[in-house]
């Protein structure tokens, strides 16, 4: 679904802070994207999102060149991955329902068509009696599981998820790991970056270390 | 790998987590298509407000560019107004002078004048689209001459040049150029004064001042741009986040210009319509002071210069258009804007 050939990552004139990353993300797999702080996790995320350019090797998401890609198709390729960021970018104007249904209204969807899967989806993640509020009224976990069903609403093939524990509680992190392990068991390929020891073990999951701005590989 | 994992950790955590605890849950999202029992489904609806503005109406633009617009607006109201005025002054002008010529006779040596006239009187009502022709008698000569000549003159003792009057009724008729020719060649000492230098006169004043007033309203239009761009590019500063969050979820650049160009127009309608409104309330005020003071000397002038200053329904129209001008131009800057924005920040 998604490869990396020799891909390498610099900002500005900087040293590269990713060197050599090969490795692909198959269909309906689950994994972990780990190390230490600083080490990239985000950066590969974002590059694996396609927010950001390599400045070197090859990325393929969905069998398309990411370097040949015109700017305008980028939008649709984005639509298949959902994307949950540690500072969970919701909007605080709108409500919770209005958030998770952000992705559809962006494809023009009538709110008819979508009401009914957006409220199912809110209370699958336990928002049901949440959906009314705005952000700031919600805890950091609902903000988590709100971040979690936007990116969930379109039913994307892939989920990238930022630290998606690293503002929650342990019992609500391991509540939200039950959730991508349900979702991966739905046909989604799940990729959690963390570096969240206690949560790594709980799942016997692929894991891609970063380290030192290398990637290696435990399947 | 994750599935028999899950099993182990199953019974520590089902009481935390709904999804798994609820098999039938997921073969509906399995199905992809949920039918919700209708009772549910419409006391969630009751709860729902209608879709909120994605990009915050607050966080776009503030009274200060709306009231920059109303301003703006204003001006180029008044700019049509004023245009329309002079238009109207400079046409009525033209049609008075075109539909008035004058056959002017010089006193000749051994020709009778009076048969001249007759001649000249005879000749001209022959052509098509005049009204009528009439030699002014020689009391309204003795009174065109008295100011300088004084009183009690005698006209058979001077060469005074003798005056025909003649009322166009249709100028498009009339073949002027013919009747010049038939004038000169058929009356001795006649001459045919039609205003055509005045006229091209007034029709090259109220040129310019249309050219003058569609620059000014240009300018205006043009300052308003500068002010909208300046303000779209403060709104995509101040609103960064959620442009951000609208790129993470698929949005396309033309959506989310279209969000913030929604903002521009209404604020555009806003301005525009107050500004349209603050002129044409300025047009009936004006009209009215100039009426009431008619007889005034002061008002005499102005009278005698535009008639009556008031805007004609074309004038109105040209506001409107003003108006409708604003909004889309507001609309379409800013959609314009936000693209260029959008270009550089990917």
């Amino acid at each position: 679904m998604i490869r990396f050939e020799n891909v390498g990552l610099r900002y500005g004139m900087g040293s590269e802070i990713l060197q050599d990353l090969t490795f692909e993300i198959e269909p309906q797999s689950f994994q972990f994207l780990t190390g230490p702080s600083g080490a990239g996790k985000t950066s590969l995320i974002r590059l694996l999102f396609m927010s950001l350019r390599p400045t070197r090797g090859l990325i393929k998401v969905f069998d398309r060149d990411l370097s040949v890609i015109d700017k305008q198709e980028l939008p649709k390729l984005r639509r298949k991955i959902g994307v949950v960021f540690q500072d969970f970018r919701l909007l605080d104007h709108l409500t919770t329902y209005e958030n998770v249904a952000l992705p559809l209204r962006v494809i023009g969807k009538d709110e008819s068509e979508y009401r009914s899967d957006v409220v199912d989806l809110l209370k699958w993640v336990g928002l049901g009696e949440r959906m009314h509020v705005l952000p700031p009224v919600l805890s950091g976990g609902e903000k988590q599981r709100a971040a979690i069903a936007r990116a969930l609403i379109t039913r994307p093939e892939v989920l990238l998820a930022d630290e998606p524990t690293g503002n929650v509680d342990p019992p609500l992190a391991r509540r939200l790991l039950r959730l991508f392990i349900e979702l991966n068991k739905l046909g989604t390929s799940v990729v959690i970056a963390t570096h969240d020891i206690a949560l790594l073990e709980q799942v016997d999951a692929r894991r891609m270390v970063l380290a030192d701005g290398r990637l290696s590989i435990f399947d | 790998m994750a599935q028999s994992e899950e099993n182990n950790n199953k019974q520590a955590s089902s009481a935390d987590v709904k999804p798994p605890r609820r098999p039938e849950r997921t073969k509906r999202l399995k199905r992809k298509s949920a039918p919700k029992p209708k009772s549910r489904e419409q006391s969630d609806d009751a709860k729902l407000r209608p879709a909120a503005a994605i990009v915050p109406p607050q966080s776009v633009a503030g009274r200060a560019l709306t009231l920059v617009v109303a301003i703006m607006s204003f001006l180029a109201c008044l700019t049509v107004g004023g245009v329309s005025v002079v238009w109207d002054a400079a046409d009525a002008w033209q049609n008075d002078l075109v539909r008035e010529i004058t056959i002017q006779i010089r006193p000749t040596e051994g020709v009778e004048m009076l048969r001249e006239i007759d001649k000249a009187v005879a000749l001209a009502q022959e052509f098509s689209g005049i009204e009528s022709v009439r030699a002014l008698s020689d009391a309204e000569t003795k009174a065109l001459l008295e100011p300088w000549l004084g009183e009690g003159l005698q006209l058979d003792g001077l060469p005074v040049p003798r005056l025909i009057q003649i009322t166009v009724n249709d100028p498009t008729l009339l073949n002027l150029s013919q009747l010049k020719s038939m004038v000169s060649q058929k009356i001795v000492g006649a001459s045919v004064d039609d205003h055509s230098v005045w006229t091209s006169r007034l029709a090259a004043m109220a040129g310019a001042v249309v050219v003058g007033g569609f620059a000014i309203m240009v300018l205006v239009l043009s300052s308003m741009v500068l002010s909208v761009v300046f303000a779209t590019q403060s709104a995509m500063a101040g609103n960064k986040d959620v442009v951000s969050v609208l790129h993470l979820v698929g949005a396309e650049d033309s959506f989310i210009a279209r969000e913030f160009q929604r903002h521009f127009l209404v604020l555009g309608l806003k301005g525009g319509v107050s500004g349209g409104v603050a002129a044409i309330l300025c047009f009936i005020l004006l009209d009215m002071l100039t009426r009431q003071g008619s007889g005034q000397a002061g008002s005499d002038q102005l009278s005698a210069l535009f008639g009556t200053v008031s805007v004609s329904l074309p004038g109105y129209f040209g506001v409107f258009g003003v108006i409708f001008l604003v909004a889309i131009l507001t609309a379409i800057t800013s959609g314009l804007a936000v693209k260029a924005h959008l270009a550089k920040v990917d």
